[in-house]
């Protein structure tokens, strides 16, 4: 018998005969419903604590408050989209101005520019699919325009949040985006920049991911 | 069961546990080192928790995890076909020592000499990195706690902080020793080094091992919890990424995973969330342009079946390794996680461990505990530790007369001479006179009673019989 058949026979014939599954309430998970300025504030504070950035920003003015971001990081390379709107906003927009880095679009298998993804690029900059307020996490869809390592080599991930996409709890948003009836290939809660306390329980950050994460709130 | 028992053996005697635990006691660094961060660990949890109604929370962890016992068989059957509709491969091990074979030949199959490792409890027991050297397959491991215990050739502490037992100076010349980094006690440093060594390997190792939190059958997504991001790239780097994972973590719905990651990471380290939830569903799609093109996941028995056979034990399947009960227990804070000598340590090694290895084995892990209770309240699935740990000291001296036993190696504490004291005491008790006759005379002859009581003395003063049995008392009183 192979070794599937043996382990699920035996769980099937269980000696102390059938279990009996309890209900589960998940009402313990609900929150009052709160307004966006509350969510928004409560994601600040909670994302913070943890050694987030928070820039809250508007429609027009983040290309502007990115570049002052990058600038005072001393940046010399974001990595963009090639599809994605914000991908777009700064092709179009470093044609006129200095003060953007150097821009470089995820567009190749990353086998053919590991290295340089791993040792050259300063920053990279992503969309999310919402935040979760209660405790300051951003959702995260890799996809084909904005693969998984967009967000985690580059020393600074910059994350671009839409106030009205900000939900209460996790459990919300996960409900309220169906996501039980599909998930992609990976999907992502990122609550803050990368971090260790396996010395001694000393915090140090960046220790395999980014050692920065900025969110750019759009209000 | 038995392989696997002997597989582990050879490495660590569990049985020595005494000797062990007697050293660590005398040791002031290890008692440090862990006073603190427990001391640490147990105050952001309760804070972590703050206005949160956590009784209830608790119970729906709990129902969670029974809920999904309850359905075992199906829900694996479930995350199989789910997972190999995504195109994620399937492999089923009776035991470590298949589930390490298996890791071999996905390993020859792709012709890979390096593995590099996230995170996992379950590829402990299975001793994997052992298993794959000695086939020639390099094995490291890249979270950081991890990374420190390969390079110090130990193996971890505990199971959410590998490396608590050691400190920032013996940290410090370590890594110095092994890879030639300044001596230093700046963390941000010794942290950066471990970045840049690593780095270096995930670009070039040929495939990613990791463990699983939760693997959800109704979606096929396999849930990894972590904060320093080399659970990502371990499950993202290489061509090929393979999962390892005990068959009890299993969870029905999506759903699920809010409820129990709400509670992991509050009681684990007192942090709302970690830095990362990493959701896996599928490997590399044509047209994307990274993450591995091969996912395979491991579904690993070692003895966990054997426990789903008893409605007491099956509780410890609830488990979804926090670590809380080791945060909390008087003893292994005492002690630390070495002198157990197993690969999970504390009040959750104590109920799980003689499973795997056998109560002969492993006969004074059930006693390795105050019984103070503390496990059992913090345990955010509510598994009745201290429960399990009567239950198991009781097999191991006896187990049939009250159950049928069911733990291998059973009675293998067994005295002839205690069970003959034991028998006496029942037998006295049940007789009134022959209790006061007794009593009375341990009274009057309470001078010749011995100072030293075998183990009991060795670390307390002899109890000694007072001068009037109660029932004197009694009646003086109430004359
Ligand atoms: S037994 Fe409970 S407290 Fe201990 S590690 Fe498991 S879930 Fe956490």
């Amino acid at each position: 018998m192979s070794s599937r058949d043996a382990i699920l026979q035996r769980l099937r014939h269980r000696s102390g005969g059938e279990l009996t599954a309890p209900e589960c309430d998940f009402s313990v998970l609900d929150r009052p419903e709160w307004t966006t300025a509350e969510k928004l504030d409560m994601f600040e504070q909670t994302i913070e604590s943890v050694h987030g950035e928070v820039h809250r920003t508007t429609e027009s003015g983040w290309i502007d408050r990115l570049a002052e971001i990058l600038q005072s990081r001393g940046a010399q390379s974001l990595l963009i989209a090639k599809d994605h709107e914000i991908g777009q906003a700064l092709q179009s927009a470093t044609k006129g101005r200095e003060d953007l880095p150097h821009l470089l679009i995820y567009d190749e298998p990353v086998e053919s520019w590991q290295e340089t993804l791993f040792s050259e690029v300063d920053a990279g900059i992503t969309s999310t699919r919402g935040g979760i307020a209660e405790t300051g996490s951003l959702i995260l869809w890799p996809s084909v325009d904005e693969p998984r390592l967009m967000s985690l080599v580059p020393p600074i991930h910059i994350a671009v949040l839409k106030a009205s996409e900000l939900y209460t709890t996790f459990h919300q948003a996960m409900q309220s985006q169906g996501w039980a009836t599909g998930m992609p290939t990976n999907a992502l809660l990122i609550s803050g920049p990368s971090k260790t306390a396996d010395i001694e329980q000393t915090l140090a950050y960046g220790v395999h991911g980014p050692k920065e994460l900025i969110v750019l709130v759009i209000e | 069961m038995s392989e696997t028992a002997q597989h582990s053996a050879h490495h660590i005697d569990v049985k020595e546990f005494h000797p062990r635990a007697r050293a660590a006691i005398h040791n002031p660094q290890i008692r440090q080192n862990f006073r603190k961060a427990m001391d640490g660990l147990m105050t952001k949890r309760k804070s972590a928790f703050e206005g949160w109604d956590l009784e209830t929370l608790r119970d729906l962890g709990a129902n969670i995890r029974l809920r999904a016992l309850a359905n075992l068989p199906d829900l694996l059957e479930q995350l199989e076909q789910k997972l190999t509709e995504n195109g994620i491969t399937v492999h089923w091990a009776t035991d470590g020592d298949e589930a390490c074979e298996i890791v071999r030949d996905i390993c020859l199959a792709r012709n890979a000499k390096s593995v590099i490792k996230g995170k996992s409890m379950v590829s402990e027991e299975m001793e994997l990195n052992h298993y794959l050297e000695e086939q020639g397959i390099e094995a490291l491991e890249s979270d950081l706690g991890e990374y420190i215990v390969q390079l110090a050739d130990e193996t971890p502490s505990h199971i959410i902080m590998p490396a608590i037992h050691k400190n920032t100076e013996e940290i410090s010349q370590l890594l110095h020793d092994k890879t030639g980094t300044d001596l230093s006690h700046d963390v941000e440093y010794l942290t950066a080094n471990a970045r840049l060594q690593l780095r270096e390997k995930f670009m070039n190792a040929d495939v990613g091992v990791s463990g699983v939190n939760f693997a959800v059958a109704e979606t096929g997504t396999l849930c990894l919890v972590e904060n320093e991001g080399n659970g990502r790239m371990t499950t993202t780097v290489p061509p090929c990424h393979i999962a390892v994972t005990g068959i009890e973590k299993v969870v029905p719905n999506l759903e699920d995973v809010t409820a129990l990651l709400a509670l992991l990471t509050r009681s684990a380290t007192g942090q709302h969330i970690t830095t990362y939830f990493n959701m896996i569903s599928g490997p590399r799609k044509a047209d994307e342009l990274d993450g591995p093109e091969e996912v395979h996941v491991v579904l690993v028995d070692n003895g966990r079946s054997t426990i789903y056979q008893d409605d007491e034990l099956l509780d410890t399947l609830r488990c979804i390794r926090c670590g809380a009960c080791m945060n909390h227990c008087p003893v292994y804070t005492r002690v630390g996680g070495h002198a157990y000598g197993t690969t999970y340590p504390g009040p959750i090694g104590a109920i799980l461990m003689p499973h795997m290895v056998g109560l002969d084995e492993g006969r004074h892990l059930p006693t390795a505990s105050s019984l103070c209770g503390a496990c059992g309240e913090v345990c955010p699935v509510k598994i009745p530790i201290p429960d399990l740990l009567v239950r198991l000291r009781q097999e191991s001296v006896d187990g049939d007369t009250v159950h049928p036993a069911k733990v291998a190696g059973h009675g293998a504490k067994r005295s002839t001479v205690e069970a003959m004291i034991w028998k006496g005491w029942s037998w006295m008790h049940a007789r009134p006179g022959i209790y006061r006759l007794g009593t009375a005379l341990g009274a009057r002859f309470r001078k010749l009673q011995p100072g030293k009581i075998g183990g009991w003395t060795q670390y307390r003063t002899a109890p000694k019989l007072a001068a009037k049995t109660l029932h004197e008392r009694m009646k003086e009183r109430s004359q």
